[in-house]
């Protein structure tokens, strides 16, 4: 409660933070249901699983305070994972999601195991390294095609009731899936575990003063991180119907390292909006070629040279000034 | 003919050589890195764009002004070099103050727009390089072929590794570099101009890349995107060597070319993701590296 805030009644809840963020919850559903009868929802259910993906890679970067240059590990194989299992092993959307959701979990326990040994740069070159094999391995292994990735994946029925067939439903479908999983992701932020993983980040040698166990704080993060990513490459699998090699790349990891640093990587949802520019950028971009990956490697040294708050961080500024000003 | 566990000596000698080859790129390139590293204390995402822009400046100026190989073997690591102190002046100075990360993020950003820019005036397709007529032909070694120029990349990485160990670890100004590293602002009260030397060894460093450039150019052919695929790998080999010495950077370099060509030999399917293996049990077993201080 703000010392400034004229004296509530009695009983009467005083517009928090969390009524705040109810209401813009319920805006954001509101703009969510709204906008496939105005863009393309296949479109959209790709910058929704980007911004997800953004959001859990952030979960390490923003409040673990280590940089994985891997991340597309997790997306791509939980692609391909949820991919064969739909096309292959006939199994539904909902099950063939979990897996790959599993499947990147697991792979992120790997990845966590070997990379929390080092910290700041060496950590992002082990997290590169690691994933890079996964890319070779994906380009090796039988089940993946190789080059020609998992096609014509069948979308099937949501608890062999719902046709998925249909753009909108899916929309649906996966606006669930994405906004609750960046609900889940600002629950862990807000949470007391959040709390301990933060003040790793600020003052390791603190938190281990005060009894804290480093190491497993920052590999469950980190494999919620994986999860969660991995969560979104499954699902993104049945927008497109393929899996392919470019889910897995290391430009893939770069980009969403992009994504959170022009976000703001301070805040639970600025990667969700830094996902959301980067995506339009490139669908509008699209046609340039070369000038994609010229104008992102732009944006990047322009995120790091002059915002490093990313957009969300300058908004909560201005917000903050204007609120001291009043 | 003799055989080695059914692997013909052709072919067991041949991987080594090329393995050996591989190593020398990864070897002058971690040396590089190596070196900004110890005095700037950033991990140079760029350095495969420069060591790609040294190949190019190699193939340009052999097509616009007709200046051969060994013109291209001091041209090029000048060229970069000099674009390697301007980056620094310009961007990489005002991110000493923050978290490291910020300048690898921006490095990894200025790789991006490198690469982007050669392949839209470029094309992604390869460009030949033609060997230099002095080195062409294959020497018969009895065991096997060896052509020639291969040779000489073994050869003359070799030596440059070897000369800059030599001058960081016997010279004047390697003492320096040194005593940098160690202690910078202690170094500054003696009147050495540390921010100069850093410049000068990020420009050093990169002019190491490009050199590298010209080497690889008649090997792998002049292609907007052979740095990056590279710099994953070198990445690896850094963190197997550690950071820690210069030394350890060179020996890794080569260790690890040797292994993946033997691993050619023996199991070829592992031949791309054997050094990311042996990164990962160097991390289980001595995290800080072979030659890292812990």
């Amino acid at each position: 409660m703000s010392p400034n805030a004229s004296a509530p009644a009695l009983g009467a809840t005083p517009p928090t933070t969390s009524t705040a963020k109810l209401a813009l919850l319920i805006v954001a559903c509101a703009v969510l249901a709204a906008a496939p009868f105005i863009l393309y929802p296949v479109f959209l259910m790709n910058a929704l699983l980007f911004m997800l993906f953004a959001c859990a890679f952030n979960l390490m970067l923003g409040f673990g305070g280590l940089l994985s240059f891997g991340h597309a590990a997790f997306f791509g194989m939980a692609a391909y994972i949820a991919g064969h299992s739909a096309k292959v092993w006939g199994l539904p959307f909902e099950v063939s999601v979990l897996l790959g959701t599993a499947g990147g979990a697991a792979l992120g326990l790997v990845f966590g195991l070997l990379a929390i040994r080092r910290q700041g740069i060496y950590f992002a070159m082990i997290t590169l390294a690691l994933s890079q094999m996964v890319y070779f391995f994906a380009l090796q292994a039988p089940f993946t095609h190789g080059e020609d990735g998992i096609q014509s994946i069948p979308r099937g029925l949501l608890f062999g009731l719902i046709d998925l067939e249909n753009d909108r439903v899916l929309y649906a479908v996966i606006a669930i899936i994405a906004v609750g999983g960046m609900l889940i992701i600002d629950r862990v932020v807000h949470s007391p575990f959040g709390q301990v993983l933060k003040a790793i980040r600020d003052n390791e040698p603190r938190a281990t003063s005060l009894g804290y166990d480093i190491d497993r704080h920052k590999l469950i993060a980190f494999v919620l991180s994986a999860a969660l990513s991995g969560m979104a490459g499954a699902t993104k699998v049945f927008v497109f119907r393929i899996a392919t090699l470019s889910d897995i790349t290391w430009h893939l990891s770069g980009e969403v390292v992009l994504m959170a640093l022009l976000g703001g990587v301070a805040t639970v949802w600025g990667p969700a909006l830094g996902a959301l520019i980067v995506i339009v950028m490139q669908h509008y971009l699209a046609s340039f070629g070369a000038w994609v990956t010229i104008i992102q490697g732009i944006t990047f040294m322009a995120c790091v040279l002059l915002f490093r708050e990313g957009v969300a961080g300058v908004f909560i500024k201005v917000v903050n000034r204007v609120r001291g000003a009043s | 003919m003799f055989e080695l566990i059914g692997i013909p000596p052709q072919a067991f000698f041949g991987q080594v050589m090329l393995g050996l080859i591989n190593g020398a790129f990864y070897a002058m390139l971690s040396l590089g890195l190596a070196l900004i590293f110890g005095l700037l204390r950033i991990i140079n995402f760029a350095h495969g764009a420069l060591y790609m822009i040294g190949a190019f400046v190699a193939w340009l100026i052999l097509q616009y002004s007709g200046i051969g190989y060994w013109g291209a073997l001091i041209v090029a690591p000048i060229v970069v070099g000099a674009l390697g102190i301007a980056i620094e002046v310009l961007f990489i100075r005002r991110l000493y103050e923050l978290d490291h990360l910020y300048s690898l993020l921006f490095t990894f950003g200025l790789a991006l727009v490198l690469e982007g820019l050669f392949r839209e005036f470029f094309g992604s397709t390869a460009h030949p390089y033609p060997i230099p007529a002095e080195l062409t032909g294959v020497q018969n070694l009895g065991l096997m072929f060896l052509p020639i120029y291969r040779g000489w990349v073994v050869v003359a990485s070799i030596v440059v590794c070897l000369l800059t160990w030599f001058l960081l670890e016997r010279t004047r100004l390697g003492s320096y570099l040194r005593a940098a590293t160690e202690n910078a602002p202690l170094l500054q009260t003696f009147g050495v101009n540390v921010p100069r030397m850093v410049t000068l060894t990020y420009g050093f460093g990169v002019g190491l890349a490009g050199l590298a450039g010209v080497l690889a150019a008649p090997i792998y052919q002049v292609k907007p995107t052979m740095g990056a695929d590279l710099m994953i790998v070198v990445f690896a080999v850094v963190v197997i060597g550690g950071m820690g010495s210069i030394g350890g950077a060179i020996f890794t370099g080569f260790l690890l070319g040797v292994v993946e060509g033997l691993t050619k030999v023996f199991y070829p399917e592992a031949s791309t993701t054997v050094i990311f293996v042996v990164m990962a049990l160097v991390l289980l077993m001595k995290p800080a590296g072979l030659f890292g201080k812990a």
